[in-house]
């Protein structure tokens, strides 16, 4: 099945994108696109630099750290802002979480 | 911060976005998504369907490599979303083939499917071969009406369990529920429905009336009140159950006061193609008698067809219009509705969708409307590739 739905994000979570929502560059127009059902999206630059990095294993709070030493910016910031941006994607249903290993 | 995130991070959700924030729309660039009508054949014979009444035989379907060869094209031109439509798509034996290669191609791939002609198995091997999207339509919520409207027994339950083999196989599942005076009352049930079957969309469509529909406008014409009980109940499940069901809407227009802005406008956003390979601004463009449609076996390209064949720019843009549109400050907004219901309805698609209160039908065509919603008659003419069956006086 499917990862869960309705999920909240925070610092610890690991998101990935679901297998219906696809990341891509268009060639045509030029810009980075997110493949839905019945829909296009257009990411802005730092969201795709975000959901690239959204690779079900690091967190959030990992992501946060990258983006703030690449961009010399404070941390809290950075993560209020990439937590704003994928929770409003996880409330369009396009955003999953990595599920627990079970060992 | 917010320089560095940007603001809005991500771009609200429809398929025309991505034209409206360009400048693509005005030099009409290429749509985003193709629906690929790729049979007419469907063992369903819903009433409502949104094929034409004259359907296309098998004989004038385009072959396995004609599609191969439409697909490669679209996604070399631009095109980044494809629907496997129909009539019923899985008719077709070489779907996967289709499938694969359309995925190969690079394009996200969506099955709009009545679902009674899959097994587990051939569900298994479209998702292999790449498919992103499922869209199952149900006709109710229990198989005595759900099978009565499909004319089709054993349907309801088959859809019910290749929904279950949808999310089994990890596919996302999109609910379809095309609604009627005769089936509004399960909306509730409906909704519920997509939640048990794990559904991430519900698509809550009221019947469009041409071609099949405008013949059985009598039997499935809603009530005003039914209307506003179903749009309150779509807003409060959609509040109800955010970030785990998405609820499209979409209304019938007879109600309305301003008309609906079809297909985003007539060759702006949106071509499909027939069976036959017939390069179409809309589904239901073929019932305007009096407009050529190119094929995409003649000698000419798609990305050509769609930019520069008479079809297309007949009714592009406003210079086509008449009064009222032509001086009405609506115009840019909702391009004077739909052509087709214009041509259905006054036979004249340069004329103003009815559906318009500015339009001098408006008036008419909304108390038959409500005359046709009292109920007289409830019988269906079920769609065929013989022009319709009567439904028998105690159902099908």
């Amino acid at each position: 099945m499917a990862g869960p739905r309705n999920i909240s994000v925070s610092e610890a979570s690991r998101p990935v994108l679901p297998r219906h929502a696809k990341l891509k560059y268009d060639e045509t127009r030029q810009v980075w696109v997110i493949l839905a059902p019945e829909r296009v999206l257009a990411p802005d630059e730092i969201a795709v630099e975000v959901l690239q990095l959204c690779n079900g294993e690091r967190n959030v709070g990992d992501v946060a750290d990258q983006l703030a030493a690449k961009y010399a910016a404070p941390r809290e910031a950075i993560l209020t802002d990439v937590i704003a941006m994928l929770q409003d994607l996880a409330d369009k249903g396009f955003l999953t979480e990595a599920r627990e290993k079970t060992s | 911060m917010s320089e560095v995130l940007g603001n809005p991070p991500i771009a609200s959700d429809s398929l025309a976005v991505l034209e409206k924030q360009r400048s693509t729309a005005e030099t009409f660039g290429i749509p985003l998504a193709v629906l690929l009508e790729i049979t007419h054949r469907c063992p369903l014979q819903c009433p409502y369907c949104s094929n034409p009444v004259e359907l296309d035989r098998s004989g004038k379907e385009l072959t396995t490599e004609e599609w191969k060869k439409v697909l490669s094209e679209l996604a070399e031109i631009g095109v980044l979303q494809v629907h496997f439509s129909g009539g019923e798509p899985t008719a077709r034996k070489d779907l996967v083939e289709l499938v694969k290669h359309a995925s190969d191609a690079g394009l996200y791939t969506n099955l709009i499917t009545s679902a009674v002609l899959l097994t587990r198995e051939k569900l298994g091997e479209l998702a292999d071969a790449g498919l992103c999207h499922v869209q199952i339509s149900f006709q109710g919520v229990e198989e005595g009406l759900a099978d009565r409207v499909a004319g089709y027994k054993g349907g309801h339950r088959k859809k019910l369990e290749v929904a279950k083999w949808t999310r089994e196989l990890d596919l996302p599942l999109t609910v379809n529920a095309v609604m009627h005076r005769q089936n509004l009352h399960q909306l509730p049930d409906i909704i519920q429905m997509s939640l048990d079957l794990d559904a991430d969309r519900l698509e809550v469509a009221n019947v469009q009336y041409y071609g099949w529909a405008l013949k059985n406008r009598a039997a499935l014409m809603p009530t005003v009140a039914q209307l506003e009980e179903c749009t309150r109940l779509v807003e409060d499940a959609r509040e109800a159950h955010k970030g785990r069901l998405t609820i499209d809407y979409v209304v019938p227009d007879y109600y309305a006061l301003r008309p609906k802005k079809c297909m985003g406008g007539w060759g702006r956003q949106f071509f499909n193609i027939s069976p036959a390979g017939k390069v179409l601004p809309c589904h239901a463009a073929e019932s305007i008698t009096g407009l050529e449609f190119e094929s995409v076996r003649s000698n000419h390209s798609i990305a050509w067809i769609w930019q520069n064949s008479e079809a297309f720019n007949r009714y592009r843009g406003t210079g086509w219009m008449k009064e009222p549109c032509k001086t009405c400050e609506f115009r840019e907004i909702d391009f004077g509705g739909c052509r087709c219901q214009a041509f259905a309805l006054t036979g004249d698609a340069a004329n103003t969708d009815p559906a318009c209160a500015l339009s001098p039908l408006h008036e008419t065509i909304f108390k038959q409307a409500e005359r046709e919603a009292e109920g007289e008659t409830s019988r269906f003419l079920y769609r065929n590739f013989a022009g319709g069956t009567l439904e028998s006086e105690n159902g099908a």
